[in-house]
C-alpha cells in the first residue's frame, strides 16, 4: 500500500491559549513495499505524523491518501476497514496487553476483523512464530508473566496477525537489551522482505535506522528537513545536529579518517561498511 | 561486591539478568532474601535506616513521566525534601542549587510536561540531588531519550561525579554511556559474571556476545578489523583512540 501524505497541518488545541502546531505543511509519499525511518527530537512530529495514517487523529489542515484514497473522506465504516491494514504498534507496546494468555491476546485483533475460528487460529500461530516465539511453549501462558523482551514480542504479534499492508512501529527497541534490540530488527527486516509490506520505522538509534532503512524521514519542528537515503540523509552532519540528532559512531569516525585518507567514503554508518571501506583504503 | 564513595560504576546485563532488582535492593525498596546490602554502613534489613537509606541513596528511572509528580519543576524538586521535613528556607536554597547543577534554573516556574524528555529527567535528577543523597543510582535514564536528550542527561551525570564526587551507580544498555566509567559489573542470571575497568571488559566481545550483550561501536569494529589482519589493539572504545590507532 502506498501512502500519500499532503499539505497536512495539525493543530492541538486550537483557538486555545494552548494552541501548538505540531504539523506544518507535511508533503511526502512513501510508495509500495518501501521501508522508511523517521527521526527527529522529543516533539519534533513524529508520533503526530504517524497517528494521522491509520486516522487516529484528524487533520487541521490537508489530508492523507492510503492507495490513493482519501481516508478522512472515508465513511466511518471504511476508515475502520482502512485501519486493519495500518498496523501501528505504539512505544511500550507491552502495556497495552489484558488477555490471560498469550493466544488470546494475540487473537484479539483478527477476532475483531471477524474472522473465522481456524482463520484465527492460524493467524495467531503464524505471527507468533514471525516474531521468534515457540507458539506451543508460550500460547497458555499469561502474558504477565514473560521478561520484558517476550511481552514486547507478543504485544508485535497481536498487530501482525491483523497482516497489515502498512506496519508502523514506534521505538520498537527501547529499553530492550542488545540481543533482544537484534532480533527484532532482524525480524521486521524479514517481514518486510518477505510480506512485501511497506514499513515505518521511528527510532532514536542512529544506528538502528542506518542499518535498516531505505529512506529517512527527517522531522523537525512540524516539518520536514530531509526525505531522501541514508546515504544522502547522514552526511548533513551539521544540520542534523542543529535539529537535536546526531549520526552513527562509525560516520563520525569516517569523517575523522578523512584529514589522514583524503579518498574515504564518508557515506557509512554500519560497522560492516566501515570495516570494509577501512580495509580497501588501507590496503590499497 | 562493594562500591566505593565518588566511583562511577557502569552495570550491564541482558533483560532479566537482575539489574532492576540489584539496584531495587540497593535503595531498601525490596529486602535480600538473603546476604546484607549496607549503605554507607548501614543495613537495608534494618527498618529504622530505611528512610536514612532512601535518602542517601536515590534514585532515577527509566521513564521521565512517572517521576515527576508536581506542576511546576521547582515545586517537584521540592517535593523530596518537603517529605524529609527540610526547612522552608533550606528547602528553598536546595532546589535553587539542584537546579542550577542540571543547569535548569531557566525552568523553574515551568510546567513539566512542556519539557523535553532530556529536560524532564534532569529535573528527575534535580529532584533527587535535593535531597542530598551520596550516590544516584540510575537505572537505563536514557532509554526513552532522542540523541541530544541522551547527551544532556549523559553530561549532567558524568558532571555529578566528576565535580561533586557523587557516587553513581549506572544502570543502562548502551554500552557507549560506560566507556569512561571506573568499574563496570555484568550480570547475567543474577550473578556477577564479569567486573573489571571497561577496557578490560570490553574487549572479551566474544564472551559479551554470547551473554546478549554488545560493545561500543568503536570496539566491535576494532574487533572486526583484527580477524582480518589489521594490527590494532583489541581494547579500542573511542573515536579518538580509533583514529590514533589508524593514523599512526
Amino acid at each position: 500500500m502506498s501512502v500519500e501524505i499532503k499539505n497536512l497541518s495539525h493543530t492541538y488545541s486550537e483557538g486555545s491559549p494552548f494552541e501548538f502546531k505540531a504539523l506544518k505543511d507535511v508533503n511526502i509519499t512513501i510508495e509500495d513495499g518501501s521501508f522508511i525511518g523517521i527521526i527527529g527530537h522529543t516533539g519534533s512530529g513524529k508520533s503526530t505524523l504517524i497517528q494521522h495514517l491509520n486516522g487516529l487523529l484528524t487533520p487541521t489542515s490537508g489530508s492523507v491518501l492510503v492507495d490513493g484514497k482519501d481516508i478522512f473522506d472515508a465513511k466511518k465504516a471504511e476508515l475502520i476497514a482502512l485501519r486493519h491494514h495500518i498496523g501501528l504498534v505504539f512505544q511500550y507496546p507491552e502495556h497495552q496487553l489484558f488477555e490471560e494468555t498469550v493466544q488470546k491476546d494475540v487473537a484479539f485483533g483478527p477476532k475483531n476483523q471477524g474472522l473465522s475460528e481456524e482463520e484465527i487460529d492460524q493467524r495467531v500461530k503464524q505471527s507468533i512464530k514471525m516474531v521468534g516465539l515457540d507458539f506451543d511453549a508460550i500460547k497458555d501462558k499469561s502474558p504477565f508473566e514473560l521478561s520484558g523482551g517476550q511481552m514486547r514480542r507478543v504485544a508485535i504479534a497481536g498487530v501482525l496477525a491483523m497482516e497489515p499492508s502498512v506496519l508502523i512501529l514506534d521505538e520498537p527497541t527501547a529499553g530492550l537489551d542488545p540481543r533482544g534490540r537484534e532480533e527484532i530488527l532482524a525480524q521486521i527486516k524479514s517481514l518486510h522482505s518477505q510480506k512485501k509490506i511497506t514499513v515505518i520505522l521511528v527510532s532514536h538509534s542512529m544506528e538502528d535506522i542506518g542499518k535498516m532503512v531505505e529512506k529517512i524521514l527527517v522531522m523537525n519542528e512540524g516539518e520536514v528537513v530531509f526525505f531522501d537515503t541514508p546515504n544522502r540523509v547522514f552526511t548533513e552532519i551539521s544540520t542534523l545536529e542543529s535539529i537535536g540528532l546526531a549520526v552513527p559512531e562509525v560516520t563520525y569516525l569516517m569523517r575523522r579518517l578523512k584529514e589522514k585518507y583524503p579518498e574515504i567514503r564518508e557515506d557509512i554508518f554500519t560497522v560492516e561498511a566501515a570495516k570494509k571501506e577501512i580495509l580497501k583504503v588501507i590496503r590499497g | 561486591m562493594h562500591i566505593e564513595k565518588g566511583e562511577f560504576v557502569g552495570i550491564i546485563g541482558h533483560n532479566g539478568s537482575g539489574k532492576s532488582t540489584l539496584s531495587k535492593l540497593l535503595n531498601a525498596i525490596i529486602f535480600p532474601t538473603q546476604g546484607d546490602v549496607m549503605v554507607s554502613g548501614l543495613n537495608t534489613k534494618d527498618h529504622e535506616n530505611l528512610w536514612t537509606i532512601r535518602q542517601t541513596a536515590g534514585m532515577v528511572f527509566q521513564n521521565p513521566d512517572n517521576q515527576l509528580v508536581a506542576t511546576i519543576v521547582e515545586e517537584d524538586v521540592a517535593f523530596g525534601p518537603e517529605n524529609l521535613g527540610v526547612p522552608p528556607q533550606e528547602i528553598r536554597e536546595r532546589v535553587d542549587r539542584a537546579l542550577a547543577v542540571v543547569e535548569m534554573q531557566a525552568y523553574a516556574h515551568q510546567k513539566p510536561h512542556q519539557l523535553s524528555g532530556g529536560q524532564k529527567q534532569r529535573i528527575a535528577i534535580a529532584g533527587i540531588l535535593a535531597m542530598e543523597p551520596e550516590c544516584i543510582i540510575f537505572d537505563e535514564p536514557t532509554a526513552m531519550l532522542d540523541p541530544s536528550g541522551r547527551r544532556e542527561v549523559m553530561e549532567t551525570i558524568r558532571r555529578l561525579n566528576r565535580d561533586k564526587d557523587m557516587t553513581v551507580i549506572h544502570i543502562t544498555h548502551f554500552m557507549e554511556e560506560i566507556v569512561a566509567a571506573d568499574r563496570i559489573i555484568v550480570l547475567d542470571k543474577g550473578k556477577v559474571v564479569m567486573e573489571g575497568e571497561p577496557r578490560m571488559i570490553f574487549r572479551q566481545v566474544k564472551r559479551l556476545k554470547e551473554i546478549g550483550l554488545d560493545v561500543p561501536q568503536m570496539t566491535e569494529l576494532a574487533y572486526e578489523l583484527r580477524s582480518e589482519g589489521l594490527k590494532i589493539d583489541d581494547d579500542v572504545l573511542s573515536i579518538e583512540e580509533m583514529v590514533n590507532a589508524l593514523c599512526q
